[in-house]
C-alpha cells in the first residue's frame, strides 16, 4: 500500500467518524420512535451556525462549545417532540413526512434569510496545521473532530447500556406495549430520545463546522448523507451508523482518488444499492 | 330606437381605423421622441446567482449619476430576473411594454439567451454586460451586442497571460495540473483548455485535468491526488467556496506549488476568499478581463462607487461593476449619436460604436457584424495585501507580479 493510499484511508476514517456521529442522531430517533427525521441535515447546519456564531462573537472554540450546543439541542429536540412531533406519532407515515419536510424547508430558508448564501468558516489557530507521520499528513482539525465524535458515540453507548433511562428507552424500542404495561412513561421517554437524537445532531454539527464551512446549501446534502449511512449500517442500529459512516468516508476518499473526485457521491450510492440488494436490513441491522 | 344609429359608415370606419393606427404607433413615436434613453437593467438579484447579480446591480445603481456627469442622458429601471430564464423572458416583455428603449443584462448566459429572443421579436436592442456562451453572438441575433469575451476567448487570453507571467517573472515551470469544477462553467472551461492548451506553446506539460464536485465537503482527496502528481503550477477553475477549500487543503498537506493561477474564473478574488484565508489568500493569480486602474472613466466610477457603497470594495467588485457600467455607457453613447430611441436606428448606432474611454482594460469598444467585441484582453490580477491588484500587462499594472509565490508558512 502506498503512502498516499494510506493517507487517503486515514482521512476517510476520520471524516467517516464525524459522519457516523451525525447519522447516529437519525438512527436513535428512528430506532426508538420509528419517526424518520427529514429535517436532520437542516438542524446539523443550524448547529454549525451556532458554533460559528459562538466562535465569531465570543471566540469560543467549537471543541469547547460542543457541550453547551449539544445540551441546547437536547432541549430543542425535547421541546420539538412534545409540541410538534408527538401529535403525529400515531398518524400515517406520509403525514410525519410532510411535517418534517415542511420543518426542513422553514429551517433552511430561515438560515438563508439570516445568514445569506455565503459559506461561514471557523478559522481556528490550528485550522491549517497537520500532523506529519512519515509521509502521512493528517489534518489536526480532522483528528480532533474524529476523537470528539468517537468519545460522544462511546458515551451514548454507555448511556443506553448502563443507565436506567437508557434501559427504559431500549425497552420502548423493543416492545412498546410491554413498556407501557410495566408503567414506563412512554411519552416522556420518546421526548428524551428525540432530545438525545438532537444532542447528537448538535455535537456532530459543531464538530463538522471545524472541517466544513457552514452554508444553508449543505443541509439537504447532509440529510441525504445521513440516510445513506444509516441504511448501509442498518436503520436503528447505533453501531451500524458508526460503521456506515466510516465505510462511506473511506469509500468516498478511495473512489475520489482512484476513479475521479467528481464521482465520490456516485460511489456512495452504488454502495447503498449494493447493500439494499444483498442485505436489505443493512450491515448491522436486524433482519426484517 | 332607429337601427341606423348602429350602422358603420365608410367615414366612421376610416376614422376609427386612423385612430386605432395612431394608438398603435403612439408608443413608437413617443419612444423615438424621448429626450432620455430608458434602459431596463435585468440582473439575477435573487436566486443562486444573487451574489454576482447584486454586485452588478450595485454597479448599475451608481452608473446613472456617473453617466450624467459624462453627458449621457439615461433613465434606469432595475429588474430582478431571479436567476431564472423564464422570469427573464416575461420581465423583458413587461419592461418593453412599459416603455424600455433597450435592455442591459443579464450576467447569466441562459437568462440572456431568453432575453435575446424577446428583444429580437420586439426589435429592441440588448447590450450584454456579462455572459460568455458563444451562441449569444453565433445565432444571428440582429438586436444584440456583447461587450464581454466568449468562453473560448477567456481561456485563450488566460493562457496568453500565463505565458506573459512566465516571461515577466523568469520562472521555469515544467508541469501543471488543471483542476476544475464539474459544473456548466467548469466543463466549458475544460473544453476550451483541451482545445487551446496544445496550441498555446506554453513551456510546460499539462499532467492531468481533474474535475471536482462543487458540492464536496472538502478537497482533501483532490489535493492528495495533485500532491502525488507534484506539478509546478496549479491551474484552477473554481467558485468562491471551493477556492477556499482548495487553498486550505493545499496548506494542510504542505503542498507548495510555484503558483495557483486561474485562466479566467471567479473564486480567487472574492471578498469571501479574503475573509476566510487572510494572508493565505495572497499571491494567487486570476487571468481575466479587469478594470483599467489608469482609465479616467474607471477612476470616476470608483469615486462614485466608494461614496455610494461604503460596505463594498471597488477593487474586489470591479469586474461585475465595470462590465455593467460599460454596457450602460455603450447604450448611452449610441443614443447620443442616434438622437432617437427607435429600436432599429438605435441598433444601427450601437453597431457603429467606437468608444475609446471606458472602464475595462482593452482598446476602443467596437462590435463586429455579429455584435461581438473582440478586443477584450485579460489582465493578470494578483492578490496582494488581500486586494486584487493588476500586475500585467505592464502598461496598466500597479504592481509587478511575484512568482514563485512565497511559502505558506510564515505568512503574515
Amino acid at each position: 500500500m502506498t503512502a498516499i493510499t494510506l493517507n487517503i484511508i486515514v482521512q476517510g476514517i476520520l471524516t467517516g467518524l464525524v459522519y457516523g456521529l451525525m447519522a447516529l442522531g437519525l438512527s436513535v430517533i428512528f430506532g426508538v420512535m420509528r419517526v424518520v427525521n427529514f429535517a436532520h441535515g437542516e438542524f446539523t447546519v443550524v448547529a454549525m451556525y451556532a458554533a460559528f456564531l459562538l466562535f465569531d462573537m465570543l471566540g469560543v472554540s467549537p471543541l469547547i462549545s460542543l457541550l453547551p450546543i449539544a445540551a441546547a439541542f437536547f432541549f430543542l429536540g425535547y421541546a420539538l417532540q412534545r409540541t410538534l412531533v408527538e401529535p403525529f406519532i400515531s398518524r400515517a407515515e406520509h403525514e410525519q413526512f410532510i411535517l418534517l419536510v415542511g420543518l426542513a424547508t422553514v429551517v433552511v430558508n430561515g438560515l438563508l434569510l439570516i445568514f445569506g448564501p455565503d459559506a461561514r468558516p471557523i478559522n481556528l489557530p490550528y485550522s491549517f496545521d497537520s500532523y506529519t507521520i512519515g509521509s502521512l499528513f493528517i489534518d489536526k482539525v480532522r483528528v480532533f473532530a474524529a476523537l470528539g465524535a468517537f468519545a460522544i458515540c462511546i458515551a451514548l453507548f454507555l448511556f443506553f447500556r448502563y443507565t436506567r433511562t437508557g434501559t427504559a428507552i431500549r425497552a420502548c424500542a423493543d416492545n412498546l406495549t410491554g413498556a407501557g404495561v410495566v408503567g414506563l412513561n412512554v411519552k416522556q421517554l420518546y421526548a428524551v430520545t428525540f432530545g438525545l437524537g438532537f444532542a447528537c445532531i448538535g455535537a456532530a454539527g459543531t464538530l463538522m463546522a471545524t472541517i466544513a464551512d457552514a452554508s444553508p446549501g449543505l443541509a439537504p446534502a447532509y440529510t441525504l448523507l445521513a440516510f445513506v449511512i444509516v441504511i448501509i449500517g442498518g436503520l436503528g442500529s447505533m453501531a451500524g451508523a458508526l460503521v456506515g459512516g466510516v465505510l462511506i468516508g473511506i469509500s468516498e476518499a478511495l473512489a475520489g482518488f482512484y476513479i475521479q473526485p467528481s464521482m465520490k457521491s456516485m460511489f456512495s450510492f452504488a454502495l447503498l444499492i449494493l447493500v439494499l440488494v444483498l442485505r436489505p436490513q443493512g450491515l448491522m441491522g436486524r433482519r426484517l | 330606437m332607429p337601427n341606423d344609429q348602429f350602422k358603420f359608415s365608410r367615414r366612421s370606419v376610416l376614422a376609427g381605423g386612423v385612430a386605432g393606427a395612431a394608438l398603435l404607433v403612439a408608443p413608437g413615436i413617443v419612444r423615438a421622441q424621448a429626450q432620455t434613453l430608458k434602459i431596463a437593467v435585468l440582473l439575477p438579484q435573487s436566486g443562486y446567482l444573487a451574489q454576482a447579480g447584486q454586485s452588478c446591480h450595485r454597479g448599475a445603481l451608481v452608473a446613472r449619476q456617473v453617466l450624467a456627469d459624462l453627458g449621457y442622458k439615461v433613465e434606469l429601471v432595475h429588474i430582478d430576473m431571479e436567476s431564472n430564464p423564464d422570469v427573464a423572458r416575461t420581465q423583458t416583455e413587461r419592461a418593453i411594454n412599459e416603455g424600455a428603449h433597450c435592455i442591459v443584462g443579464a450576467f447569466d448566459s441562459a437568462g440572456t439567451l431568453a432575453i435575446a429572443q424577446v428583444c429580437e421579436q420586439r426589435q429592441v436592442p440588448l447590450i450584454v454586460n456579462i455572459g460568455a456562451a458563444p451562441q449569444l453572438t453565433e445565432q444571428g441575433y440582429k438586436f444584440l451586442v456583447r461587450n464581454f469575451p466568449t468562453g473560448g476567448m477567456l481561456v485563450k487570453n488566460g493562457l496568453h497571460q500565463i505565458q506573459a507571467l512566465i516571461d515577466a517573472t523568469k520562472i521555469a515551470p515544467k508541469s501543471a495540473v488543471f483542476l476544475h469544477a464539474n459544473d456548466n462553467f467548469g466543463l466549458a472551461q475544460r473544453k476550451g483548455m483541451d482545445a487551446l492548451f496544445p496550441k498555446s506553446g506554453l513551456p510546460f506539460k499539462l499532467l492531468e485535468s481533474i474535475p471536482y464536485d462543487p458540492k464536496a465537503q472538502d478537497l482533501s482527496v483532490e489535493v492528495t491526488k495533485i500532491r502525488g502528481l507534484n506539478p509546478d503550477l496549479l491551474l484552477v477553475v473554481t467558485r468562491a467556496a471551493d477556492a477556499i477549500k482548495l487553498v486550505r487543503d493545499t496548506v494542510r498537506q504542505k503542498f507548495q506549488p510555484m503558483g495557483i493561477i486561474s485562466p479566467g474564473a471567479p473564486g480567487l478574488y472574492d471578498e469571501e476568499f479574503y475573509k476566510a484565508l487572510g494572508p493565505l489568500a495572497d499571491y494567487h493569480i486570476d487571468a481575466l478581463p479587469w478594470a483599467n486602474p489608469k482609465s479616467k472613466v474607471t477612476q470616476a466610477l470608483e469615486a462614485a462607487y466608494t461614496k455610494a457603497q461604503p460596505k463594498f470594495r471597488f477593487a474586489v467588485e470591479c469586474f461585475n461593476v465595470g462590465f455593467t457600467f460599460d454596457a450602460l455607457m455603450v447604450a448611452g453613447d449610441a443614443f447620443k449619436r442616434a438622437g432617437t430611441t427607435n429600436g432599429p436606428e438605435l441598433m444601427k448606432a450601437l453597431k457603429a460604436t467606437n468608444l475609446v474611454e471606458h472602464t475595462m482594460i482593452g482598446g476602443p469598444i467596437k462590435f463586429d457584424e455579429k455584435g461581438q467585441n473582440n478586443d477584450i484582453p485579460s489582465a493578470s490580477v494578483q492578490n496582494r495585501n488581500q486586494t486584487p491588484t493588476v500586475v500585467l500587462p505592464a502598461e496598466v499594472a500597479t504592481m509587478t507580479p511575484v512568482l514563485p509565490m512565497p511559502p505558506w508558512q510564515g505568512r503574515k
